[in-house]
């Protein structure tokens, strides 16, 4: 496998940090309704950069990529089924 | 015969493969966790949807401070475990050794840092039960139970990755990880991304939402 250079794991550190410090910051103000939208969107990009980078999904086999997606579109088709019953009926709680 | 030690079982033809397979089979095992943790995440949304209020109160009552810091802790713990793997992968042992203390300090600090947390929440009484300080908005204890699940089982996954690195750390000084051979620090630095992964989400999701609103 590629091996990749020290100085890429910084700069996606740094970009890490960096968003952060966007999320800590935007969460200060009220955004509403889009607060949690803004924070969830920033929390994905931090994964996918993890993945891609630290996790080397990015250099990694077809294969790998179906696998390391699996788990994901699951938990995906989880939460977005379940909600569909949760949103379209009422007080079911 | 070759005299060199060579660590390739003999169900693989090239080291390639046989890493490959390892790999693909931790990829797996996350997945299983992906959903583990997922079935606490689906909780936390379907509730929150349920009561918008009650959560937004009570997540105001989490320490902001520690939970960034502890973002920030761990993030840089996922930068010292890749340069771990590069280390490994570059056959230098004395900063493989190195970058996996630094990984395994930060994961403590990590733990150091949310039992002050833990601590702080015992004292103000968020530990949700008979002396629950928020009892008149009784569905604020749905989100401390949520929290405490998740950070919990999320901690059990660092003290984990503790053992499995501290493993490692002693391994690496008596087996020479290589260029050839070096998977199972690729592995435990998959493990150890996916827990830093975890987090990224618990801390919006416990700390940011309605913070401000």
């Amino acid at each position: 496998m590629k091996t990749v250079s020290p100085k890429l794991y910084f700069i996606i550190w740094a970009l890490l940090l960096a968003l952060l410090f966007a999320t800590w910051g935007l969460a200060q103000i009220n955004l509403r309704p889009f607060n949690g939208i803004v924070a969830m969107a920033i929390a994905l990009v931090k994964m996918t950069l993890i993945i891609l980078y630290f996790m080397h999904v990015r250099y990694g086999s077809r294969l790998t990529w179906i696998f390391a997606g699996a788990g994901f579109i699951w938990l995906a088709i989880f939460i977005l089924l379940t909600l569909n019953d949760y949103l379209t009926r009422r007080s079911i709680l | 015969m070759s005299e060199v030690r060579t660590a390739l079982a003999e169900q693989f033809d090239t080291l390639e493969q046989q890493e490959e397979a390892s790999r693909l089979g931790l990829w797996t095992f996350l997945a299983t966790e992906v959903l583990f943790f997922g079935g606490l995440f689906t909780a936390y949304v379907i509730y929150r949807h349920a009561y918008p209020q009650a959560f937004a109160e009570a997540s105001r009552h989490t320490s902001l401070l520690y939970g960034t810091i502890n973002t920030a802790i761990l993030l840089t713990s996922s930068l010292t475990m890749a340069l771990a793997v590069h280390a490994a992968q570059e056959s230098r042992s004395k900063s493989l050794f190195r970058f996996l203390l630094a990984t395994i300090l930060l994961a403590a600090g990590f733990l150091v840092v949310k039992g002050l947390e833990y601590h702080e929440h015992f004292a103000d009484h968020l530990v949700p039960g008979a002396a629950f300080a928020l009892a008149a908005r009784p569905k604020t204890q749905l989100f401390f139970w949520l929290y405490f699940t998740m950070t919990g089982l999320h901690g059990i996954h660092v003290l984990v990755g503790i053992g499995v690195l501290s493993v490692l750390a002693w391994i690496s000084s008596r087996l020479h990880f290589s260029s050839e051979y070096h998977t199972p620090l690729e592995m435990a630095g998959l493990y150890w991304h996916f827990v830093d992964i975890v987090w990224v989400f618990l801390y919006p999701l416990l700390y940011l939402i309605d913070r401000n609103v």
